[in-house]
C-alpha cells in the first residue's frame, strides 16, 4: 500500500548523542522546523541515502512520519514525539528543558 | 570488599587506553558506526533515545563510599547530575559525550570500576543477593564466588561472542534475594553431607519475549568443581546455542528445546574434560587464590552489642516516621544489635533507581559513618548499608530524611522496580517511568501502602524484560498498540524460591486506566486475603486469578 505520510530524517549527533535532522541543504539540524520533508517515496529514500553518506556526522538515520499542519512538521508515532522532547519525567532535561 | 591488584589496574589502563583509541578513531572517521558499534557496547556505550548512555558494572551489587563518591562525581562532571541504578546492580548515565567517555572511564578506573561486558553476548556482569556477608539467613557469603567468576569470565577469549548474552546470579541463602530463577545460570549455596559449602546450579532461566524458569541442572556442586562446570555449560551452550535467531539464541531456548537430561550428558562429559584442565599444574585457581579472594570479604569486625537497642526502642516510641522505616528498612544482621538497611531510591514521585551526585555523596558519607565504607546496590533499585548499629538507626534515619532518603517502603507497593522504559531507551515500546510514578502516588501515603504489606509491581517498557515484570506478583508490560502506548498486566508472578512467572489477565490497558486498575486491585486483595500476613501473591495462588482479573477490568461507576 502507498504511504500517505510525509517523513523526515531523524538520526543522532555522533559527538553529543543529541536528536538531529536532515536538512534540505543535507545538512543537520536540531529544529524540527528546518528538518528536510519527503513527500514521496523516491525523495524519501533520496533524503535517506543522503544521511547515510554522512557517517561522521550522525549515527542511525532513520524515516519517521510527520503531518504538515503546523509552523514544523509534527512527528506522528508517540516515540518520535518523545525524542523531540526528552524524558516526559524529566521536563528539566532534553529539548523541552531548551523551550525548542 | 575486594581490591583490585597492579594486575587488574593494569588491564584496566590498556583497555581503557584501547578504547580512547576507537574513539578518535570514530571521531576522525577512520572507523564507520559498524565497526565502532561493537567496540562502543563492549565498553557499555550505548546511543538511546536522546544520547548516549554509559553503563557501568557494580560487580555483585557491592561498592565502596570512594567508589560512590566517584559515581557522583561522573554525574555530576559528565552527565546531568543523576545516575541511574538498575535491575542488574549496574548503574547507568543517561547523558554523556562519546569524546568524553575514555576520561570517564579512565576516572572509574583509578576507582576499580569499569563498564566491560555491561552489554555484548557475553557473560555479563555478575550479580549477588544484596545482603550478602550480613544476612542471619545466609550459608555464606555468595561474593567470593561472585568475584571468582567475575575473573574468570572477563574478557575469557572463549566467551566474548557467545549466540547472545549471558547472565548469572549467585545467591548464598535459600531465601534466593538474586532471582537465580530467572537467570541463564543461578547458583544457590547449600551444604553437603559432609557440611561442606556447594552450589546448586540452575539452568536455562530468563525473562524476555520468552519467559522461562530455570531448571536444576545439578543438585550440588562442590565449590572447587564450580569454575569447570560452569566453563561446560558455556563450551556447550557456545556450540549449540542458535546463532540464527537471536530470539530463540538465549540458553533457555536451547534447554528447552534439547531437552534438560540430554543437555546435561553433553554438559557432564565437557565438564570431565574441562575439570582435567583446570586440574593441571597452570589453570585452577590455587587454594591460595581462593583464600586471597575470600581474605577480601572476610566477615567484618563489628562490636560486640546487645540485641536490643535502648536508643532504638525510645525514638520508636516518640517518632512514628522512624518506627515505621526501622520497621520495614530494616532486616535481620547476623551479629547482634546490627541491621541491614535498606535506603529507598523509591520516594513516591521520583524515578525509580534515580540518585542524584549529592544523594550519592551523602550516601557514601552515610557509609562512612555508619556502615563500614560499604554499600550494595539491589537488583531491586535501592541502596543498601549493610553493616549498620541499631543504636545508629535514629542518627541515620534522620540524615536520610535531610537528603530526601528516608522513605519507608522497601519490598512494599510503592517499592516498584521499572526500568527507564521510552523516556530514555531506544528498544522501549513504552513508557515505563510514568506509570511506576502514578501508582506510587495513589499509594504514597506510608500507612496504607504498610496495611497493604509485601507487594512487588516491576514494570517493563518492552518485551525484554529490564523490569522484571514477568516475575512481579503484579507484572506490568508496555507494549505498542495502534499507535498507542497500551499495558499488559500479569499477576502471579515470584522472583523468591517459590518463584512463578506471572499470568496474562486480559487485554492491554492505557496508560491512563493502569493506576486505576492497581487501586481496584488492591482493594480485591484486601478483601479477600486471610490476614495481614498473606500476601497478595499467596492470596493470588490460594484464590485464583479470576476475582484480580474482575477487579481490573471493572470500570469506574458512571
Amino acid at each position: 500500500m502507498a504511504r500517505t505520510h510525509p517523513r523526515i530524517i531523524s538520526a543522532n549527533d555522533l559527538l553529543i548523542g543529541d536528536v538531529v535532522y536532515l536538512t534540505a541543504a543535507g545538512g543537520w539540524t536540531r529544529d524540527l522546523a528546518a528538518a528536510a520533508v519527503a513527500r514521496d517515496d523516491a525523495a524519501a529514500q533520496a533524503l535517506l541515502a543522503q544521511a547515510e553518506a554522512q557517517p561522521h556526522l550522525a549515527v542511525g538515520p532513520y524515516l519517521a512520519d510527520v503531518a504538515l499542519d503546523g509552523p514544523a512538521p509534527r512527528p506522528l508515532h508517540y516515540r518520535e514525539v518523545f525524542r523531540t522532547r526528552g524524558p516526559s519525567n524529566r521536563p528539566d532535561l532534553g529539548r523541552q528543558a531548551e523551550g525548542l | 570488599m575486594y581490591r583490585y591488584d597492579d594486575f587488574d589496574a593494569d588491564y584496566l589502563r590498556a583497555r581503557n587506553a584501547e578504547f580512547r583509541d576507537q574513539v578518535a578513531r570514530r571521531i576522525d572517521g577512520r572507523l564507520s558506526e559498524d565497526e565502532f558499534k561493537p567496540l562502543r557496547l563492549q565498553n557499555g556505550l550505548y546511543l538511546q533515545l536522546h544520547a548516549y548512555m554509559l553503563r557501568v558494572a557494580i560487580p555483585y551489587g557491592t561498592l565502596s563510599s570512594d567508589q560512590m563518591r566517584v559515581l557522583a562525581e561522573v554525574a555530576e562532571r559528565w552527565d546531568r547530575g543523576y545516575g541511574h541504578f538498575t535491575t542488574r546492580q549496574n548503574i547507568q548515565f543517561n547523558w554523556v559525550r562519546l569524546a568524553d567517555t575514555p576520561d570517564i572511564l579512565d576516572r572509574l578506573a583509578e576507582a576499580g570500576m569499569h563498564a566491560i561486558q555491561t552489554s555484548g553476548n557475553c557473560i555479563r556482569n555478575v550479580t549477588a543477593d544484596h545482603f550478602a556477608g550480613a544476612a542471619a539467613d545466609e550459608i555464606e557469603d555468595p561474593r567470593p564466588v561472585a568475584e571468582l567468576i567475575r575473573q574468570w569470565s572477563t574478557s575469557h577469549p572463549e566467551f566474548l561472542f557467545l549466540p547472545r548474552k549471558f547472565k548469572i546470579a549467585v545467591s548464598g541463602t535459600p531465601a534466593d534475594r538474586a532471582v537465580t530463577m530467572a537467570h541463564d545460570i543461578g547458583l544457590r549455596a547449600l551444604r553437603g553431607p559432609g557440611g561442606e559449602v556447594g552450589y546448586t546450579v540452575i539452568l536455562g532461566g530468563g525473562m524476555g519475549r520468552t519467559p522461562m524458569l530455570g531448571k536444576v541442572v545439578r543438585e550440588f556442586v562442590p565449590k572447587p568443581d564450580l569454575l569447570p562446570y560452569l566453563e561446560a555449560i558455556l563450551a556447550v551452550y557456545n556450540l549449540h546455542g542458535r546463532r540464527d535467531n537471536k530470539y530463540k539464541a538465549r540458553i533457555k531456548i536451547l534447554v528447552h528445546e534439547t531437552g534438560l537430561e540430554a543437555l546435561k550428558g553433553e554438559i557432564e562429559a565437557e565438564f570431565a574434560r574441562r575439570k582435567r584442565l583446570f586440574d593441571g599444574p597452570e589453570v585452577v585457581p590455587s587454594a591460595e587464590e581462593l583464600a586471597r579472594i575470600a581474605a577480601h570479604f572476610a566477615p567484618p569486625v563489628l562490636p560486640v552489642r546487645a540485641e536490643v537497642s535502648a536508643i532504638e526502642a525510645r525514638a520508636r516510641e516518640v517518632d512514628p516516621a522512624f518506627a515505621l522505616w526501622a520497621e520495614v528498612n530494616t532486616h535481620p544482621h547476623r551479629a547482634p544489635g546490627h541491621a541491614i538497611v535498606t535506603v529507598s531510591l523509591k520516594a513516591p514521585g521520583e524515578a525509580p533507581g534515580d540518585a542524584t551526585s549529592d544523594q550519592m555523596r551523602a550516601l557514601a558519607d552515610l557509609a562512612d559513618r555508619h556502615s563500614l565504607g560499604e554499600l550494595r546496590i539491589s537488583h531491586l533499585q535501592n541502596v543498601v548499608l549493610p553493616h549498620v548499629a541499631r543504636d545508629d538507626l535514629p542518627a541515620l534515619h534522620a540524615a536520610l530524611v535531610r537528603h530526601g532518603l528516608a522513605t519507608a517502603n522497601a519490598g512494599l507497593i510503592t517499592d516498584i522496580i521499572a526500568c527507564p522504559g521510552l523516556d530514555y531507551c531506544a528498544l522501549a515500546t513504552a513508557r515505563s517511568i510514568p506509570i511506576a510514578q502514578d501508582i506510587a502516588r495513589r499509594f504514597a501515603a506510608p500507612e496504607k501502602a504498610r496495611a497493604i504489606g509485601a507487594f512487588e509491581i516491576k514494570i517493563s517498557g518492552c518485551i525484554n524484560a529490564c523490569g522484571h515484570h514477568h516475575v512481579g506478583h503484579v507484572g506490568i508490560l508496555g507494549l505498542e498498540k495502534a499507535g498507542i502506548e497500551s499495558y499488559q498486566i500479569t499477576l502471579g508472578g515470584d522472583p523468591g524460591p517459590d518463584a512463578a512467572v506471572g499470568e496474562r489477565t486480559g487485554p492491554g490497558l492505557a496508560a491512563k486506566e493502569v493506576g486505576p486498575a492497581m487501586e481496584r486491585l488492591v482493594a480485591a486483595y484486601l478483601a479477600h486475603r486471610a490476614g495481614h500476613d498473606e500476601r497478595f501473591v499467596d492470596t493470588y495462588r490460594r484464590v485464583g486469578p479470576e476475582p484480580f482479573r474482575s477487579a481490573i477490568y471493572a470500570r469506574e461507576a458512571a
